[in-house]
C-alpha cells in the first residue's frame, strides 16, 4: 500500500459569491466524497483546508505575505489517501468536488522516509 | 424451588464480582486463585449454612462478613504471609496489608474500577480482556461464558488461565491510571465494554436471558465509570447513550419463536421509551469538551434510529455521521451502513455505484445490501445478489432473513 497526497487547487478569488444554501450543498459534496473514500478504506488522513492568508520566508529572513488567494491556482486544502498505484489514486480523485468548480487535484506519491 | 435456591445464584451474580474485586486488589494478581477460592468458598459456606439455619436477615452483609473472615484466616495461617508478604511489607507499601479487608460500597466501587483498568491493559489480548471481564467484573460462570462464545468450557478455562498468567507476568497493578494516561487507557476499557455489549446484542447464542444480561452488565460497567468523577468523561457518556439506544430495541428484535425481526418491521410499541430517554440524557451529557469520539458519532446515529419515520433530515444526518465515523475508524459494517444511508439520503442509483466500489466480496451483508439497492431497479440483479448473500451466510437466522428477501422479490 502506498500513500498519495491530494492537493486541491483553485482560483478562489474567481469563485462566484454563493448563497448559504449553495455553500451547504458544496459542503455536503465534500463530505460525501470524503466519506466515499473512507468507506473504501482508502483514506489515510482527511487532511485540512487552508486559510487564504500566508507567509513566505526566503533566505536572509525576508518574509513576504503570500498572495495565495490571488494567484490562479492557490492551494485550498489537502488529504492523504492509501492505494496501490497512481491509476487508483487518479480514479479516486475523479469525484473531487473541486473539479466542478474549475479547480484541479494534484496527486503526488509520498516517499516514506 | 425454595427461596434459598433462588437467592444464592442471584447473589452470586451480584456479589461475587464485588467480593472478588476487593480480594484481588488485596492479594494482587500473584495470588489470583486464592482470591477466587475465598470468594467461591464463601458462597459454598452460605449454601450449607443457610440450608441448615435459614437465610440470614441481611444475606449480603453475611457474605461480606464470611469473606472477610476467610481472607483473614488465610492470611494468618498461610506461610506465604510469613515468607512472601512480610518481606514485601518491609520494602513496600505497608498500608495495603495492614488494612482490614474493606467491603464498603466505596471500596467495592473503587476496586471494580481499578480492576477494569487492570484487565483492559494494553498488553492483554482483546479476547482475553472480554473473558476476564465476564468472569471477574460480571461474575459469569465458565459455562455461561462458553455459551456466550459458542464454545466449550475447556477452551474458556484455558483462555482465562493464559490471561491470568499474562497479568502476573506483566506485573500489572490493580490501580487507576494517572491523569495524563486516562484518555488512552479509557479507550481500551470502553472498547471492551462495547465488545461485551455487542457480544450480547449480536450473539448467535439462543439464550436470550444470558444475552440480555451481557448487555445490561456492559451498561452497568459503563455507569460505574460515569459515577466516578475521575473517569466521567464525555466519551464514556456517549458510549452509555449508545448502549441505551440500542438496548431500547432489545425486545422488539425477536418474535416469540426467537426469530430476528429487522428494524423496518419492528413494532415501535415494544421499544423501551425509558431507555430511549436515558440515551438522550447521556447523549446531552456527552456534549462537552472538544473531541468527537466514535462513540459520540455512533450514539448520534443510534439516536436518529429511535425515530422510525423516514425523513430526508434523518437520513442526511445519518449519512454525514457515518461519513465522519469512517474517517475516524474504518469498519466494513460502517461502510455498508453508510452506503445504505446514502441510498436513502441521495439516491439508490448513486448508492449502487458507491456500493460496487466497496468490494467486500466475502461479506454476506454486502450482497444483502446490493440486493436491497437493486430491488425495484433490476430485480434480476437483486435476486442474484441475495442468492450470493444466502450462500455466504453462516447462521440459520441470517439465511432465514435473506430467504425472506428472496421470497418477497418473487411476489
Amino acid at each position: 500500500m502506498k500513500e498519495f497526497l491530494f492537493v486541491y487547487r483553485n482560483d478562489f478569488s474567481a469563485l462566484p459569491n454563493i448563497t448559504k444554501e449553495e455553500a451547504q450543498k458544496n459542503t455536503k459534496k465534500w463530505m460525501d466524497w470524503m466519506g466515499s473514500i473512507a468507506a473504501q478504506n482508502k483514506l489515510s488522513n482527511k487532511g485540512n483546508r487552508l486559510t487564504t492568508t500566508g507567509r513566505v520566508l526566503r533566505a536572509n529572513n525576508k518574509v513576504t505575505d503570500g498572495p495565495y488567494s490571488e494567484i490562479k491556482e492557490s492551494i485550498g486544502g489537502y488529504s492523504i489517501v492509501k492505494v496501490d498505484s497512481y491509476e487508483e489514486a487518479v480514479e479516486l480523485a475523479k469525484g473531487c468536488p473541486v473539479l466542478s468548480l474549475g479547480g484541479n487535484v494534484e496527486i503526488r506519491e509520498i516517499d516514506q522516509l | 424451588m425454595t427461596k434459598q435456591q433462588e437467592l444464592i445464584p442471584h447473589l452470586f451474580r451480584t456479589e461475587y464480582r464485588k467480593i472478588v474485586s476487593v480480594l484481588y486488589r488485596h492479594f494482587g494478581f500473584d495470588q489470583i486463585e486464592i482470591a477466587e477460592d475465598i470468594a467461591g468458598d464463601t458462597f459454598l459456606t452460605a449454601a450449607e449454612s443457610w440450608g441448615l439455619k435459614g437465610i440470614p436477615q441481611n444475606p449480603t452483609a453475611w457474605l461480606y462478613h464470611v469473606a472477610k473472615n476467610k481472607a483473614k484466616n488465610y492470611l494468618n495461617r498461610s506461610s506465604i504471609y510469613e515468607n512472601k508478604i512480610i518481606p514485601e511489607l518491609q520494602k513496600n507499601d505497608l498500608s495495603v496489608y495492614q488494612k482490614e479487608i474493606d467491603l464498603s460500597p466505596q471500596n467495592i466501587n473503587n476496586s471494580q474500577l481499578q480492576m477494569m483498568f487492570a484487565i483492559c491493559h494494553p498488553s492483554i489480548s482483546e479476547e482475553a480482556q472480554i473473558g476476564l471481564s465476564l468472569r471477574i467484573l460480571c461474575g459469569f460462570g465458565i459455562e455461561e461464558i462458553a455459551d456466550a462464545f459458542l464454545t466449550n468450557k475447556e477452551t474458556i478455562n484455558k483462555r482465562l488461565f493464559r490471561a491470568k498468567e499474562k497479568l502476573r507476568e506483566e506485573k500489572i497493578k490493580i490501580e487507576l491510571p494517572s491523569e495524563s494516561e486516562i484518555d488512552g487507557r479509557l479507550e481500551a476499557v470502553l472498547r471492551t465494554i462495547y465488545l461485551l455489549f455487542n457480544e450480547g446484542y449480536y450473539s448467535v447464542s439462543q439464550n436470550k436471558t444470558l444475552r440480555k444480561d451481557l448487555c445490561f452488565d456492559a451498561m452497568r460497567l459503563c455507569s460505574m465509570l460515569i459515577e466516578n468523577e475521575f473517569t466521567n468523561r464525555p466519551q464514556v457518556n456517549a458510549l452509555l447513550s449508545l448502549m441505551c439506544f440500542h438496548a431500547s430495541r432489545f425486545d422488539a428484535r425477536f418474535d416469540e419463536k426467537g426469530e430476528a425481526i429487522l428494524y423496518d418491521d419492528q413494532d415501535t410499541a415494544l421499544w423501551d421509551s425509558d431507555l430511549i430517554s436515558k440515551g438522550g440524557y447521556f447523549l446531552n451529557r456527552s456534549a462537552s469538551g472538544n473531541k468527537i469520539s466514535k462513540y459520540h458519532l455512533e450514539a448520534a446515529i443510534a439516536y436518529w434510529h429511535t425515530k422510525k419515520e423516514d425523513t430526508n433530515e434523518k437520513w442526511e444526518n445519518i449519512l454525514q455521521l457515518y461519513n465522519q465515523l469512517l474517517q475516524i475508524e474504518y469498519s466494513p459494517i460502517a461502510a455498508l451502513n453508510r452506503t445504505y444511508a446514502l441510498s436513502k439520503a441521495n439516491s439508490k442509483e448513486e448508492a449502487i455505484i458507491e456500493a460496487e466500489k466497496l468490494n467486500l466480496n466475502d461479506n454476506h451483508f454486502y450482497f444483502t445490501l446490493l440486493g436491497e439497492l437493486y430491488r425495484g431497479i433490476d430485480d434480476n440483479k437483486a435476486k442474484q445478489n441475495f442468492d450470493k448473500a444466502f450462500s455466504l451466510a453462516k447462521t440459520q437466522t441470517d439465511k432465514q432473513t435473506i430467504q425472506k428477501k428472496i421470497d418477497s422479490l418473487l411476489l
